[in-house]
């Protein structure tokens, strides 16, 4: 059965202001794809926390965003974030920012290309004015300049 | 990508694919690339079956077959990692950034 993450978040954050969960109600916006998905551009968005190399940690209320090469090895990447157990996407990155399984579909003609870099950020942030006003239209800028067809968020 | 879908069902995005695992685990198990490659592989399939906006596609993996207690103890009360002190997040900076200045 699938766990209610909304009230056992209200438990374990109880000695903080209650968060303002995000509602939408109305029907979502729809982009079609634009062609099949063996011949699109697709990126690569995690909220885990991944940080390639010398890139600087987040910090609370962190909206900034990191650019990791697709290339990237998993020796070149850690994680850090508050918000989740990190040891296993420590240990391996593909439990959540699946780079290495995206270059096989990739190789293997399946999606028609990974895009470079692929971005993550630390999704802990409290404010979700935050994410929308300030994180998300940077991302949009940075996918629309690559010119992806698709992406694929991860969160963690 | 959702593990939460209590908390996706609200967002309401225009496409989603669910897995019910432990948050931290969206994309599946450590050093478990078949089940990695699946998961994605089903969600890049998501991106032409769903012609509905809103649809969460449902994904048939199960974490332990013969023991689902995660589901009782994941994002409760011990299940938030302690956060280092500074000075050590500092120093894990100092070393990343030397092992990879060149």
């Amino acid at each position: 059965m699938p766990v209610e993450y909304i009230p056992r978040t209200r438990e374990l954050y109880r000695n903080y202001p209650p968060y303002r969960w995000v509602v939408n109600s109305d029907v979502p916006p729809w982009t079609p794809l634009p062609r099949p998905i063996s011949e699109c551009k697709v990126a690569l968005i995690s909220s885990g926390g991944i940080l390639y190399r010398d890139q600087p940690r987040f910090h609370r209320e962190d909206a900034s965003y990191r650019l990791i090469p697709k290339t990237a090895t998993q020796a070149e990447l850690d994680v850090w974030h508050f918000g989740y157990p990190t040891k296993d996407a420590k240990a391996d990155h593909n439990c959540v920012f699946p780079l290495a399984r995206m270059r096989e579909l990739e190789a293997a003609g399946e999606i028609g290309a990974l895009a470079d870099p692929a971005y993550s950020f630390m999704g802990g942030i409290y404010s979700a004015r935050k994410v929308r006003d300030e994180l998300a239209p940077r991302l949009i800028e940075e996918l629309k300049r690559a010119r992806v067809d698709a992406f694929y968020l991860v969160p963690a | 990508m959702t593990s939460a879908l209590d908390i996706t069902q609200a967002v309401n995005p225009p496409r989603a694919v669910f897995v019910n695992f432990p948050l931290g685990h969206q994309t599946g198990k450590p050093n478990q690339p078949e089940l990695q490659r699946q998961i994605v592989r089903d969600a890049m399939t998501a991106f032409e079956t769903i012609t509905r906006p809103g649809t969460i596609v449902h994904l048939p993996y199960v974490w332990d077959l013969n023991d689902n207690s995660w589901e009782q103890t994941d994002y409760t009360e011990g299940f938030l990692p302690e956060r280092p002190p500074k000075e050590e997040a500092d120093r894990a900076e100092a070393e990343r950034r030397l092992r990879f200045s060149h």
